[in-house]
């Protein structure tokens, strides 16, 4: 738990301090905007909103002011780099995922996102993937989400199979 | 002798052989999400919280205790094989319980993790029987503002004492109050926070939030570290029967573990960090054997960390049946469970649902022993289970993150959102923010609110009942301590 150095301002703390600012900001104007009536004047829907929008706010300027002080980062998680092509991988998989459930369906979608997110985390062996994820979301659809009474969108695959 | 008798009521209901199989189904998933990395407690049962549509309370809360309570069991075997804590309540026993491993005594590590748990967890379920009638007693005297006050108190807590930042906690709390404030106020009927969009008018859903946060987030964090896939897992060596020796050395450790970890389990601060840290530098302290410590891996470092774990998970379990008040985000999953009966928990639950309550406690102790029973003479089982690959495991967690979330209204929309909180969970874990505080702060905020709009009613809009009332004016104290006591303490330290 050492304090890494101040050496300048970091700037990744410092952004997410100004971005909460940002939501504390949007969540002060979103009160005003809610209507009230005179009856409630004291007891509103607006008090808990504008104590939570100063709350964020606080909090805001507090970590704005760590962020250009240096930041409060550990060492060790800073010194670590970013896997930004497993991040790319990772994320290709959770868009493609919304994109294709209501057309394609959730198992199809399932398919496509876990063979994507498997190469982000290094998996070399798609076709093997794709055959365990149509096992694997198969087994979900009809097992889990039918034990649990959930109805998710049944797709070509799942009609052809009886879902 | 009431409690007795109640407890016997509880039997009955958690003996029936329907209970039985919700018991033995949620220890068992309960010990596999434990063992593997990335999947913990808060977010099964936020995948398993439809079941609420399908099975009768007691059933389904047979099944959510299990899974909590094995989690507890099933991540010390991941810490100790693989160094990787399974749970963030299990990373002191890896410190010795790694080391142990290391030097051939997996085997002994594994049974004192898991005859320890046993030990405490029936302390603290014990602990529960007898402490939660008494704190119903007491909580029953609670008005509206004495419960706001109350839950101001478990706020500052869970988010500015545990933990390494009061600011970035409260951040995390504020955040998660205000998901909790979105959709339409319940007593004006006026829509906040929606932003024109029908889908908000409901509020977010907490299974959304939740396996954003801890599926869709974690996966992201994962993925970012440059996930190489070569934890190592010691293997599996060694008889799992301790020699007389070790039973000697653990057992003082196991019942200073309970006494340690129910205590503050059960205040209205709740988190297992702080007594596993606790169990464990007292047990450092008092062993005869110091230089195992941190060396070949000492018996006691794993036998009181892990006793305090279990029991301090059992004594959040107290505020939570009897008070309503969750202190993790896996007993504020609960509540929404609760929530989504229509049940409300606090004092009258003892009452209007005494069978409910009841089974629910009379199940902890039947799943400690189906625990014990499944953690040692099983255990190659989960060795097993923690040999699935990194990229199958998070791929797969994801297909379940899905389920779970476009099953709510099979709309898109929640997808987007749930993939937007998954970002933010990823920069709060890379920016070592807290997570809890988000969930408790979505599900304890509007409860809060409400209290607070209801002693307001009351008072005629008078903010001094607050504090003029002793007993909110005591808990209101207590947490201004507690939030300002750390900074007064530093400043005065320089």
């Amino acid at each position: 738990m050492t304090k890494p150095p101040s050496t300048g301002p970091a700037w990744p703390e410092t952004l997410i301090g100004l971005g909460l600012l940002g939501v504390a900001a949007l969540v002060w104007w979103q009160t005003g905007e809610i209507r009230t009536s005179p009856m409630y004047a004291k007891v509103g829907p607006r008090i808990f909103p504008y104590l939570t929008a100063i709350g964020l706010g606080a909090m805001a300027v507090a970590m704005v002011v760590a962020g250009l002080r240096g930041g409060w980062q550990l060492d060790e998680e800073r010194e670590v780099p970013t896997d930004w092509r497993a991040v790319f991988f990772v994320g290709a998989g959770l868009l493609a995922n919304v994109l294709l459930i209501v057309p394609a369906g959730f198992t199809l979608a399932s398919v496509v996102m876990f063979v994507l997110v498997a190469h982000g985390f290094g998996s070399r062996q798609p076709l093997r993937d794709a055959a365990i994820a149509l096992v694997f979301a198969l087994s979900a659809y009809f097992g889990f989400a039918k034990a649990l009474g959930v109805n998710i969108g049944a797709g070509v695959i799942e009609k052809l199979l009886g879902g | 002798m009431e409690t007795l008798a109640a407890l016997g009521g509880g039997f009955a209901v958690a003996l029936s052989p329907e209970n039985l199989l919700w018991c033995l189904l949620g220890t068992t998933l309960g010990t596999a999400i434990g063992v593997l990395p990335g999947l913990g407690p808060a977010l099964t049962i936020a995948l398993l919280l439809p079941i609420t549509f399908q099975v009768p309370p007691t059933a389904a809360f047979i099944l959510f205790a299990g899974i909590y309570y094995g989690a507890m069991y099933g991540g010390s075997t991941t810490s100790i094989l693989l160094n990787t804590p399974g749970e963030s309540a299990t990373i002191v026993t890896a410190l010795e319980g790694n080391k142990m491993a290391r030097s051939g005594r997996a085997g002994a590590a594994l049974a004192t993790a898991a005859i320890g748990s046993f030990v405490a967890g029936t302390v603290g379920t014990l602990g529960i029987t007898f402490l939660a009638p008494v704190v119903v007693d007491f909580a029953l005297k609670f008005g509206p503002a004495e419960y706001f006050s109350l839950m101001v108190l478990a706020f500052v807590t869970v988010s500015a004492v545990l933990g390494s930042s009061a600011v970035r906690g409260l951040a995390a709390l504020f955040f998660g109050i205000w998901l909790g404030l979105i959709g339409i106020d319940l007593q004006t009927g006026q829509a906040r926070f929606t932003f024109g969009l029908d889908e908000l008018l409901d509020g977010v859903n907490v299974i959304v939030v939740a396996v954003g946060l801890f599926a869709v987030g974690e996966t992201l964090y994962v993925a970012a570290r440059r996930y190489t896939g070569n934890d190592e897992i010691v293997p599996l060596r060694g008889s799992l029967y301790m020699t007389k020796e070790e039973w000697q050395r653990s057992w003082k450790p196991w019942l200073r573990g309970a006494a340690i970890g129910f205590p503050i389990g059960a205040m209205p601060a709740g988190g297992s960090e702080v007594p596993t840290f606790l169990s464990y530098y007292t047990e450092k302290k008092l062993s005869k054997h110091p230089e195992e410590f941190g060396t070949v891996g000492a018996i006691e470092g794993v036998a009181g960390p892990e006793a305090a774990n279990n029991a301090s998970a059992a004594g959040v379990l107290v505020p939570m049946l009897t008070l309503g008040l969750p202190t993790g985000a896996t007993a504020a999953i609960m509540l929404s469970a609760f929530q989504s009966y229509g049940i409300n928990p606090g004092p009258m639950l003892f009452q209007s649902q005494p069978a409910l309550v009841w089974g629910l406690i009379a199940s902890l102790y039947i799943a400690n022993i189906m625990l014990l029973v499944l953690n040692l003479p099983l255990v190659g089982l989960w060795v097993k289970i923690l040999r699935i690959p990194a990229p199958l495991l998070y791929a797969g967690i994801l297909v379940f993150a899905t389920i779970g979330t476009y099953g709510i209204s099979n709309s898109p929309v929640d997808l987007v959102l749930l993939y937007v909180i998954g970002i933010v969970g990823f920069l709060m874990r890379r920016y070592d923010f807290p997570t809890a505080p988000v969930v408790i702060g979505m599900i304890l905020g509007p409860l809060a609110e409400q209290e607070f709009r209801r002693a307001m009613t009351i008072s005629n809009g008078d903010w001094s009942v607050l504090v003029t009332q002793p007993l909110s004016a005591t808990l209101l104290a207590l947490a201004a301590v507690a939030l300002l006591g750390p900074m007064v303490w530093r400043m005065a330290r320089r």
